[in-house]
């Protein structure tokens, strides 16, 4: 059973996010999107100051299996990028709620649609029967 | 057995009089500066090494003349040796892309003759045989679709949608073509979601990009309303002919309401698709898009055959090489049509739907999950193992890797991404009854194995030259040159 911590929200394509306390939100996959691409080779950032629209496509995860685009949870500014990832896209699958986050950004609108913890794993176990 | 490598074989002052370079005399047109000082290092081998080397090489190939191939048209269905024997005939090889009309009209002749055959099976009004791949003919496709409308002076069609169940290349094409991609989603049934495309579609709507069959291995049932759809609202349609192979002789595109089709004639055609190249990616059009057609076209002028080129064809979108496409794979084409004719050519398309099916029936009895159950296949059809990566771990790459064990070429893994632990599986037209049961043994055996010993399956291949390859450390580490460990020579 794969690892979703009950203090984040997530979405239906398997980004979790997380408010900080500047009012920025943190981007990543979750453990269940990682568990099921396997071992990434490659991840693709976003430009820092690039504008994105929920829903758009954020950044791109690679592995020998398939290459997916990760959307944008919310409206907003790219402010920062998972720079390590670049040399060590591994990270995403041993820590994808830490180390392994992808893109933090602004919001310019408060994000919409986003599933809490129980949602989630209802959604994860939904998809795997 | 590892082979050492040609070069690990090496010993010095060892060679073959066949070898032995002749001199050549410094060229007096390269500057001393361009000329090398040093011997490259080449391998220095006996004749019967070399021989011996890549006859052992060749051995360790898993090839459809050896094994059964269930990538089917997608890579490598088996392509009839006549074909290759009579496109490699002298008077074709020896040919020069720029010697006269008056030399060339029996290859002219073929290449009419050819651009006729592929009209009628694409129900279509006009040939180019010029792009030069898959990608090129997409192009092609989408670039008349662009230019189709801005000769019209309709500037605002900048978007082309495309279903997620489409070929993977087509949002490539039509970003390639400067043109926003719209994706609508697949029902659960694997059409359209017809709903989606009707909000989809509107003034900004330059095309849609369809396969169909699509990659989900299903006949795209009400493609009629999808054109018609599409076409109220300016739109054209693009028919990506990724899988010819299912509708060849049965179905026509331009009677399904396609605007434009590119086939890769290098799937269905004769020539292999996984072979590295090169490959021939024709486009098809109706009325409306065959002034735009890439040049150069073969036509006729004063009863002889001749290129048309920009002079006789000015809408052309233009040229996408320096001559007239791969020839080869042209002529490979023309005998292939030719030795089968109408009827055969249907029977292509029957039995590689037929084998499918007898293949998704025999996998569906034995309890395999098919992934769209009410549907018939096309030439393809999906499996997933989900349940049993859920219930033992082994996964679709551990079953294609195990296959190998069992004389079986693994078919496509994780393809489309629809399907989570997918198979997707193309027997071809040519298989014999015997192979397809054997297939069916060989995954329900691997099933079995699964469940008794799960870590058995995952230290597949065992039998094959090298075993499970580390594909992370290749992905990430590519290096692909062999460097010489000898200091060159003075």
């Amino acid at each position: 059973m794969s690892e979703i911590p009950a203090d984040l929200s997530y979405t239906r394509e398997h980004e979790w996010v997380r408010t900080e306390a500047d009012g920025s939100v943190v981007v990543g996959i979750s453990d269940h999107a990682q568990a099921q691409l396997g071992e990434l080779v490659y991840v693709e950032l976003p430009e820092v100051g690039r504008v994105v629209e929920a829903g758009a496509a954020l950044a791109v995860v690679e592995s020998t299996k398939a290459a997916s685009d990760v959307y944008a949870p919310v409206s907003g500014s790219v402010v920062a990028v998972n720079e390590a990832l670049n040399a060590g896209p591994e990270l995403v699958n041993g820590s994808p709620y830490g180390d392994g986050w992808l893109v933090r950004l602004k919001p310019s609108a408060p994000a919409t649609g986003l599933l809490d913890a129980a949602a989630y794993t209802q959604l994860v176990a939904d998809e795997s029967h | 057995m590892r082979e050492p490598l040609i070069f690990e074989q090496s010993r010095a002052g060892r060679g073959a009089l066949l070898q032995a370079p002749t001199p050549v005399p410094p060229s007096p047109d390269l500057p001393a500066s361009l000329l090398r000082s040093d011997v490259p290092p080449l391998p220095e081998v006996s004749e019967l090494q070399v021989v011996r080397h890549f006859t052992r090489l060749s051995q360790q190939n898993f090839s459809i003349d050896t094994h059964f191939y269930p990538l089917g048209s997608c890579t490598m269905k088996y392509n009839p040796r006549a074909c290759n024997r009579l496109a490699m005939l002298p008077g074709f090889l020896a040919r020069h892309p720029l010697e006269p009309e008056a030399h060339a009209q029996g290859v002219l002749e073929c290449l009419f003759e050819l651009q006729e055959w592929l009209k009628a099976v694409t129900g279509m009004a006009g040939v180019s045989l010029t792009p030069m791949a898959g990608a090129q003919g997409e192009f092609a496709g989408v670039a008349m679709i662009d230019a189709y409308h801005r000769a019209r002076g309709d500037h605002a069609r900048r978007q082309i949608i495309v279903p997620d169940a489409a070929h993977g290349t087509n949002p490539a094409t039509a970003t390639m073509c400067g043109l926003d991609v719209v994706e609508i989603p697949t029902n659960a049934e694997g059409d359209v979601d017809l709903d989606a495309l009707r909000a989809a579609v509107g003034p900004a709507t330059a095309g849609i990009m369809l396969t169909n069959p699509s990659t989900l291995g299903v006949f795209e049932r009400r493609i009629t309303e999808i054109a018609a759809i599409v076409h109220e609202a300016g739109g054209l349609l693009y028919y990506d002919g990724a899988n010819m192979n299912a509708i060849l002789g049965q179905v026509l595109p331009g009677a399904m309401g396609f605007d434009v089709v590119h086939i890769n004639l290098h799937k269905t055609f004769s020539t292999p698709h996984g072979g590295g190249g090169p490959g021939a990616g024709i486009v098809a059009v109706n009325q409306r898009l065959e002034p735009f057609l890439p040049v150069p076209m073969v036509g006729q002028r004063d009863g002889r055959y001749a290129w048309l080129t920009e002079r006789e064809r000015p809408q052309s979108i233009g040229r996408l090489s320096a001559f007239m496409g791969n020839t080869g794979i042209l002529l490979r084409a023309w005998v292939y049509m030719r030795l089968l004719g109408a009827e055969g050519m249907r029977r292509v398309s029957a039995y590689a739907v037929l084998n499918a099916n007898y293949l998704l029936a025999r996998l569906r009895d034995a309890g395999f999950t098919v992934a769209y159950p009410g549907r018939r296949a096309s030439h393809e059809f999906i499996i997933s193992l989900k349940d049993v990566a859920r219930d033992t771990g082994v996964t679709a790459m551990d079953f294609a890797k195990a296959l190998l064990d069992r004389g079986v070429h693994a078919p496509t893994t994780y393809f489309p991404l629809l399907v989570p632990e997918c198979l997707l599986i193309e027997p071809t037209e040519t298989e014999a009854q015997d192979d397809l049961d054997r297939f069916v043994e060989a995954l329900v055996e691997i099933r079995a194995l699964a469940r008794r010993d799960a870590a058995e399956v995952k230290r597949a291949p065992r039998t094959t030259p090298v075993g499970r390859l580390d594909d992370v450390r290749a992905a990430k580490q590519l290096d692909v040159t062999w460097q010489s460990r000898r200091a060159p020579a003075a």
